[in-house]
């Protein structure tokens, strides 16, 4: 009998340490893109404390939107903003409103495979928008040439070649399409999938530039990241101070301390052909999605302090990934919507 | 079906039950039932998630061509006819040479060879289908640009299928790799139903004074036909339904050409590509129409086939398998 009490007491004792020992648990669902950097802040803040630890599933922006509108999870991460049809889903299922929260930046650059072209091609937003259209067929038309002066580009067709699964690069590539041609604004419109005019569909930035390497004078647009990190080619866009720029990470950040100027208090700001010297004209930020109001203390606490840790902390380790910077006026800003969190 | 057991009859129930008999019926019966319970739950819940399209097109959404997201316009027939397409292409390549391959491996050749190759037929089988799909991208596109596309265009390019450019991918390279996908089904299968014939129809022929191959083609193949257009239809319904391999090689453009160079676009590869970034309940809702519309075509064609059956059984002399 006496054993018996002990063993209940031991149990007990062990149950109440195991209980203790249970982190937090916080839920994320959402865009893939910043997946890699996420996972590692996340790992890093656990790291720092191990009573907490975020889960997130990468499963896309659209089912991260999805999701967090049915509270399925505690938070929702999207590379487009979420549109005012539904922020208003949202406001309708929960009484109160969800909050955009830039993390990182990304970029989409222009890559190409052109018979006897191994150098850096430059493009204006005219002969972007004419390709994508498919009324600039051929890489020799004066639209590209003028830009390039001294590259022979031959007299062959041009095959278009974009993402064929929803993506968030696509997003980037559209909305920048849709504000340099009104064309393209009318006839086709942004989003993560579109219904494109011409080209091939090629699955993920591998499948992008899979086919590119394999079909002569063919180009179509990846991931800056993906670029960077497989040493792919590719080209320069002219932004709106008429200079050519080369995508990098100081010149995505460019784009994005431009555009705060003009900052939102919400935050959903598309930076697709900001002004400003130095900058990337098809770059954006990417969000995570924060509900306003988190009914558990513990969560809410959790979530906020993550936020600053990301904004300050947090933004040291993003270029190790080749992730641009959050510009320090964004950061600033940020900060202070954090206390909108209640 | 009260005397239904073959050791039914005049024993009741219970001691039916306690003897194991109608213990095993009852549960192998469950067992079955489930397989018609799984499909009626599938369609039941690919009908209810598209309310919304079927309001809005109806049957149109079956014969229009449009798929754009921004304008919330949805049509599902570049996908079914690149579906069939590409279906149809690989069965043209996979039927005559998967045939031809079980007739030689259960007739032809010695019992060794017969049973290794037999081994390697079916490790091909269980090859994921990822893997189909990187040989294609890098082995079929470029030779479907460089070698079959000028074969084909130069004498034959004024027939509409063989017309037009060649960017290497498009619904002939799908079919391509969908035949290399099925044919190790069609062999497996039809080089077992081959075997399964009876001895003494193989020595009825011979001894009638048919040759060795009379007596295949002619005695062995029709009896076998049942179960050789069995595995012509496992074939289809894979290559229907084959989703990765397809998505890395046919182009993902929605669009319909009679060129079988062009780009193209199949039902289970574009749910596969945009499933997971589509927002907007409309737009979700049309991708499960259109799985229901993949479903539907399984459904049909399957049904054509069972008919097939019917009539050529009938008619023909062999008896089914």
């Amino acid at each position: 009998m006496k054993r018996l009490a002990l063993l209940a007491v031991g149990l007990l004792t062990l149950g109440a340490i195991t209980f203790a020992d249970n982190p937090l648990l916080i839920n994320g669902a959402g865009a893939t893109f910043p997946y890699p950097i996420y996972s590692k802040w996340f790992d890093m803040y656990h790291g720092k404390n191990p009573n907490l630890q975020f889960n997130y599933q990468s499963v896309g922006s659209g089912a991260g939107i999805k999701q967090v509108t049915e509270g399925t999870v505690d938070f929702g991460a999207t590379d487009g903003p979420m549109n005012d049809d539904q922020l208003k889903a949202y406001q309708d299922k929960h009484g109160s409103g969800i909050l955009h929260f830039p993390t990182v930046l990304g970029a989409a650059v222009p890559t190409y495979n052109v018979k006897g072209v191994t150098s850096t091609l430059n493009f204006t937003p005219e002969a972007l928008a004419g390709i994508f259209l498919g009324k600039v067929t051929k890489w020799n038309d004066p639209v590209i040439a003028d830009a390039n002066k001294g590259t022979n580009l031959p007299a062959e067709d041009i095959v278009v070649v974009h993402r064929s699964d929803g993506s968030g690069t696509t997003y980037i590539w559209t909305d920048y399409l849709s504000k340099i041609s009104d064309e393209w604004k009318s006839k086709v419109g942004k989003g993560t999938s579109v219904n494109w005019p011409v080209g091939l569909g090629g699955k993920g930035n591998e499948g992008v530039t899979g086919q590119i390497k394999q079909t002569p004078n063919a180009i179509g647009y990846v991931e800056l990241i993906y670029a960077v990190q497989n040493n792919i080619l590719y080209g320069t866009v002219k932004n709106s101070s008429k200079n050519f720029v080369k995508a990098d990470l100081a010149s995505v950040t460019a784009a994005a301390a431009a555009a705060s100027k003009e900052m939102p208090d919400d935050f959903r700001v598309s930076i697709t052909n900001a002004s400003g010297n130095n900058a990337y004209p098809i770059a954006s930020f990417t969000w995570l999605l924060i509900p306003e109001k988190i009914q558990d203390a513990g969560k809410r606490d959790a979530i906020k302090n993550f936020l600053k840790w990301m904004m300050t902390e947090g933004q040291g380790s993003v270029e190790a990934l080749s992730y641009a910077k959050l510009p320090k006026e964004v950061v600033a800003k940020e900060e202070k919507a954090i206390s909108k969190i209640q | 079906m009260p005397s239904a057991g073959p050791v039914g009859g005049s024993r009741s129930f219970f001691s039916r039950l306690r003897d194991g008999d109608e213990f095993a019926r009852l549960v192998t019966l469950v067992f079955a039932a489930t397989v018609v319970l799984i499909t009626a739950a599938l369609v039941w819940e690919l009908w209810i998630n598209s309310v919304l399209p079927r309001q809005k097109f109806g049957l149109h959404f079956f014969v229009t061509q449009t798929w754009d997201p921004i304008m919330d316009e949805f049509g599902a027939l570049p996908f079914i006819y690149g579906t069939l397409v590409t279906s149809v292409v690989a069965l043209l390549i996979s039927v005559p040479l998967g045939i031809g391959a079980a007739i030689f491996l259960a007739e032809l050749a010695p019992p060794s060879v017969s049973d290794t190759l037999q081994f390697f037929i079916d490790l091909l089988a269980a090859v994921p289908s990822v893997i189909y799909g990187l040989l294609g991208v890098f082995t079929v596109v470029p030779l479907m640009r460089t070698v079959i596309y000028p074969l084909l265009n130069k004498p034959f390019g004024f027939l509409p299928i063989f017309k037009g450019p060649s960017y290497g991918v498009g619904f002939f390279t799908a079919g391509i790799v969908l035949a290399i996908m099925v044919i190790p089904y069609i062999i497996s299968v039809s080089r077992e139903v081959l075997l399964s014939v009876p001895r003494d129809q193989r020595e009825a022929a011979l001894a009638l004074g048919s040759t060795r191959w009379e007596s295949t083609w002619k005695v062995v193949v029709p009896f076998a036909r049942t179960g050789i257009l069995g595995s012509i239809f496992l074939a289809l319904a894979r290559a229907l339904g084959e989703t990765m391999a397809v998505t890395m090689v046919i182009g993902n453009t929605p669009k319909i050409a009679a060129s079988l160079f062009a780009p193209g676009y199949s039902i289970a590869a574009v749910i596969a590509n945009e499933f997971t970034e589509a927002t907007g309940d409309l737009y979700l809702q049309s991708l499960i129409a259109l799985g229901l519309a993949l479903f539907l075509l399984t459904f049909i064609l399957n049904g054509l086939a069972r008919l097939l059956i019917v009539v050529t059984t009938q008619k023909g002399s062999g008896v089914a398998a």
